[in-house]
């Protein structure tokens, strides 16, 4: 067979659409392009930044390769599933002809188009040579406002009716059970605390870590409760990648991933708990994180609840909630003994599991959480 | 009053006002100054304080300056800028230089007026400008008064500067004719001065260039491109906020300036339009400037070596694109 | 050639001994000081251009003697002996010359460019010829505020080749003002000999040519300076217009330091030495009985202390801060300046 260095065409490319960050999002809107054609790029760069009605998002690069077109511009919004570039292997360009010419345009029009997020490419050029000149693209601009649709909610309001949106399709689709359990946290505190007196203020390790650390563990046992259900059927995950519900200053909810988080140390959960929080609030979240969760836990401890019985976020098929932990009057070897105690809660779907399995993993949890150096 | 008789004016209430202050400079008293500037003042003042000088440019600049370290305020006359290149080390290496190699103990408030610029047929040893090369050098003030008013006003205000101050009196503007207004008294010599108002393009000019810039942009505004005019008139130290300012809303800069295009000033202009407001240009800078040849003397080749207000407005269309 | 400079009959034939031991101590000053100078160049404090006096001390010595605070100096880069016979305090000086913010400019200027304006000093001036129309023009400015001083502006004789000195000379002259006009001929012009660089040598004849009396004065003999210079200035002072002495005199050391001297002989360097203007005068006041080894000791010990004093000053004196960099370009408002 003979070698050639001429790509099949159309073989290598790829196309890179909007993706679903959830199942209430059907817009998207492209507010940068983080790569031009031709830079190369590796599996999990950012590619882009797309705005939804839940916040700004980075959208990674799913291959190695390069960028060969970029097909929906900087400032357009599209659904679901639309093509927004296409994407290439690595390796000799395609014919030059393909690629657009360079736009010819003065400074202020570029900085202009670059704020409303224009595409110089479908600016008719009218200065001399037919440069395109401020005064083109401000036309440009008027032009797509007038042709522009009403404009969808924007804001908190959004937030609040794709929030809606997911829990009604829960509670209308997901038959859910609820289990409660008391889990002492003497041993799992006293340990977090002999560890923080080595570490310095700005490292020190919270008990929410642990917590999400001791269910990602437990689900390894338990692996009908991690996974998501997809048409008709569960199906199981094995990677554990354990959602964290943050509320927004601003109002509604965001639940996006630590990625395997049963196989990230304790130290490094931390640092990623602190940093998903702040992402979430301030912008930057990656389409990943808001699609791969594998299970929800919820904590409202600071909120002061004790106990919480959560709503399952679809596709997944369990939540596990966190209350305050408080300290208890607690019977131990037939005295009664003061110990900080929470209360842990699970939601389950009960086309997956039935409460006898969600009980013995709430057993698992507590079991973990009295051994913490074993975490 | 022309140009000239405001200049006068100026001189004389400097001397009036200032015991200290005399003029000094080639013919300028019996003679009454080579461009008349100076005429009557001698029987006003005497020959003490308008001083003639012999043909000694290096001497009597230089003379100026010690003048001006021993307490005088002289204005020294060099006839024309051609002529000041004779005194050049005492301008660059004395005036300009001295406040600060002494460590700031030996000021220097000198007004040096020359006359400048081409358009008069006198060929290439009397029709140079050269006010980038003086722009150029820290510790000079430079100004190009291209009006009544300023021409007034600027000598005036250089009067009470405390440091060498270069005055260039364009040639083709002594025998301009304005109203100076009652009461004028000193104007500013740290800023520019927007002259005509217009949103397309803005126009930079100063002393003997702003005249035809500005008739320039009547030729503009019959072609329905709106040109403002900004009057830079004070060479060193540039004011880039009035400049910048203009270009920002106008998006689109042509400079008008006699010298030679190579180094000159407009050079500088141009630079600091690029630094200060490059993504607001929706044009590339224009500059149109003197043919670079040493004059020639017949009138047809003087006139085609120098911006004209048609070859400016032509610049300017182009710029703009209609 | 030029006349031999008369002896001038004011000068008494027997010093008076306080004021010979003045022009001594200046001498030695001036001597001790540059000699300090040569060192620190060598060790990297001094930088830039040093151009010595050594050998040529006489003659600002006896120049400065004749002026009184009132008049003003204007000197070339070859200055560090007027500033400190004028008055400039060493510290200063020294401080100057090391480029620090203690220095007599502010440390701007160094070696070549020293001015004090409290002790009307003005320079410094280093470009040659340069400084002849600022003393013109101080001249001017005394005599139109009405003020008795005089200007004495030195200039080498490199100088009388250039423009300034006959636009100056014709000016001053054509003016009446009182400036005298300090010629230091030390026979070179930087490396080129004067007789290779000017048709007419005798300056007072060049002086002549504006109507300006020129004495020439032997450089080397500080009694001989200091007398004339003393009748020049009463003479300019009186108002009889401008007038020029030409000093004959020799520099004993290179140019400046970076100068392996290829355009002179051993010999001639020698014989100029063996005139050395402060061993012939020592010897003169020791067979006068003005003075004797201990005063001489004493003399030296003064000399020794107050330029070891300008040495450690500049050394210990701070560095003008960076953020001063563009300072007096242009002048800063401060009170008392008038505008």
């Amino acid at each position: 067979m003979a070698s050639t260095n001429i790509p099949a065409p159309g073989v290598a490319t790829r196309e890179f659409r909007m993706p679903s960050l959830g199942t209430d999002m059907e817009y998207g809107t492209v507010v940068a392009w983080h790569a031009t054609p031709g830079a190369a790029l590796k599996h999990g760069d950012v590619i882009a930044e797309i705005q939804t009605e839940k916040g700004v998002f980075e959208l990674e690069c799913p291959m190695d390769g390069v960028i060969e077109r970029i097909v929906v511009e900087r400032g357009t919004r599209v659904r679901v599933g639309t093509v927004l570039a296409l994407l290439r292997a690595p390796g000799p360009s395609a014919p030059p002809e393909a690629l657009p010419a360079a736009v010819r345009a003065s400074p202020a029009a570029r900085r202009m188009a670059q704020d409303r997020g224009i595409s110089l490419s479908h600016v008719q050029g009218t200065g001399p040579n037919g440069v395109v000149t401020l005064a083109d693209v401000l036309r440009e601009i008027a032009n797509a406002e007038a042709a522009a649709a009403p404009a969808p909610a924007t804001g908190a309001a959004a937030m609040r009716q794709a929030v809606a949106a997911t829990v009604s399709k829960s509670k209308r689709e997901i038959p859910h059970y609820y289990l409660a359990t008391d889990i002492d946290l003497g041993a799992a505190l006293t340990w977090l605390q002999a560890e923080n007196t080595k570490r310095p203020v700005t490292e020190r390790i919270l008990p929410a870590a642990i917590l999400v650390r001791a269910v990602a563990v437990a689900l390894r046992r338990f692996p009908d409760l991690n996974g998501i259900w997809k048409d008709g059927g569960f199906q199981r995950s094995d990677a554990i990648h354990v959602g964290v519900a943050i509320s927004l200053r601003t109002g509604g909810l965001l639940a996006p991933a630590i990625h395997d988080a049963d196989r990230t140390p304790l130290r490094e959960l931390m640092v990623a708990l602190q940093d998903l929080v702040q992402r979430a609030r301030n912008g930057g979240l990656r389409g990943s994180e808001m699609t791969d969760a594998t299970i929800t836990i919820t904590n409202l401890g600071d909120a002061g609840a004790h106990t919480v019985f959560g709503v399952i976020f679809p596709p997944q098929v369990a939540l596990v909630g966190f209350g305050q932990v408080t300290e208890r009057a607690w019977a131990d070897h037939g005295g009664l003994v003061v110990r900080p105690v929470v209360t842990a809660t699970l939601s389950g779907d009960h086309r997956v599991t039935d409460g006898h399995y969600g009980a013995l993993f709430l057993g698992e949890i507590a079991r973990l959480l009295a051994s913490p150096e074993a975490l | 009053m022309t140009y000239r008789e405001a200049v006068r004016e100026a001189i004389r209430k400097a001397l009036r006002a200032d015991p200290r202050a005399f003029l000094m400079g080639e013919d300028v008293g019996r003679y009454g100054g080579c461009y008349a500037v100076s005429q009557g003042l001698l029987d006003e003042f005497g020959p003490e304080r308008i001083r003639d000088t012999p043909l000694s440019e290096a001497a009597f600049v230089g003379a100026g300056i010690g003048a001006a370290l021993g307490g005088m305020r002289p204005i020294v006359e060099v006839m024309t800028v051609n002529f000041s290149l004779l005194a050049l080390d005492q301008v660059v290496n004395n005036a300009a230089t001295l406040l600060h190699m002494s460590g700031g103990q030996c000021h220097v408030p000198l007004v040096i007026r020359m006359a400048t610029g081409a358009g008069r047929q006198v060929a290439a040893q009397h029709s140079h400008n050269f006010d980038g090369w003086y722009a150029h050098v820290p510790g000079l003030t430079v100004l190009a008064p291209a009006t009544i008013e300023d021409a007034h006003g600027m000598l005036l205000a250089a009067m009470h500067h405390p440091d060498p101050v270069i005055l260039f009196e364009h040639v083709l503007l002594y025998a301009s004719e304005g109203q100076l207004p009652d009461g004028a008294d000193a104007v500013s010599i740290t800023s520019a001065v927007v002259r005509r108002g217009g949103s397309d393009i803005t126009l930079i000019a100063w002393g003997g260039m702003l005249a035809r810039t500005l008739a320039a942009a009547d030729q503009l505004q019959a072609a329905g491109i709106s040109a403002e005019v900004v009057d830079v008139r004070v060479l060193r130290p540039l004011d880039d906020e009035t400049i910048t300012t203009s270009v920002r809303r106008t998006h689109r800069a042509l400079i008008v300036d006699e010298e030679w295009r190579s180094g000159s000033l407009s050079a500088e202009i141009a630079t600091r339009i690029a630094e200060h407001a490059f993504y607001d240009l929706d044009a590339p800078v224009g500059r149109v400037c003197s043919a670079e040849v040493p004059m020639p003397y017949p009138r047809h080749l003087e006139q085609a070596a120098l911006p004209q207000a048609d070859t400016i407005a032509a610049a300017a269309r182009a710029i703009v694109g209609r | 050639m030029t006349t031999v400079p008369a002896t001038p009959a004011t000068t008494p034939a027997v010093p008076d001994a306080a004021h010979a031991r003045d022009l001594l101590r200046d001498m030695l000053r001036i001597r001790r000081f540059e000699e300090r100078c040569a060192e620190l160049y060598q060790a990297e404090k001094i930088r830039g251009f040093l151009h010595l006096y050594i050998g040529e001390e006489a003659v600002a010595t006896g120049v400065m003697r004749a002026l009184t605070p009132d008049d003003s100096v204007v000197a070339t880069y070859r200055e560090h002996g007027h500033a400190l016979v004028r008055g400039v305090p060493a510290r200063a000086i020294m401080a100057e010359m090391f480029g620090k913010a203690t220095g007599c400019s502010g440390g701007r200027g160094g070696s070549m460019h020293l001015f004090d304006t409290a002790r009307r000093f003005y320079g410094g001036n280093a470009i040659v010829g340069g400084g002849l129309p600022l003393a013109v023009g101080l001249a001017l400015a005394d005599r139109m505020l009405g003020r008795r001083s005089v200007t004495a502006c030195f200039f080498g004789d490199g100088a009388v080749a250039e423009g300034t000195f006959h636009e100056s000379l014709n000016l001053a002259s054509l003016w009446g003002l009182p400036v005298l006009f300090c010629c230091e001929n030390n026979l070179y012009a930087m490396g080129t000999a004067l007789v290779r660089a000017q048709a007419q040598v005798d300056f007072t004849t060049k002086a002549a040519g504006y109507r300006i009396a020129a004495h020439a004065v032997d450089g080397m003999d500080v009694d001989q300076v200091a007398a004339a210079s003393r009748d020049a200035v009463a003479t300019v002072r009186a108002g009889d217009g401008p007038m020029l002495l030409e000093f004959r005199t020799y520099r004993f050391r290179a140019h400046s330091m970076f100068d392996p001297e290829l355009y002179r002989t051993r010999e001639e360097v020698d014989a100029w030495k063996a005139r050395c203007p402060i061993t012939t005068y020592e010897a003169r006041l020791r067979a006068a009985g003005v003075i004797d080894d201990a005063a001489k000791a004493t003399l030296e010990a003064e000399v020794g202390r107050e330029v070891e004093d300008a040495v450690a000053f500049a050394e210990s004196s701070p560095w003008e801060s960076v953020d001063t960099l563009t300072r007096h370009v242009y002048s800063e408002p401060e009170p008392g300046h008038a505008t």
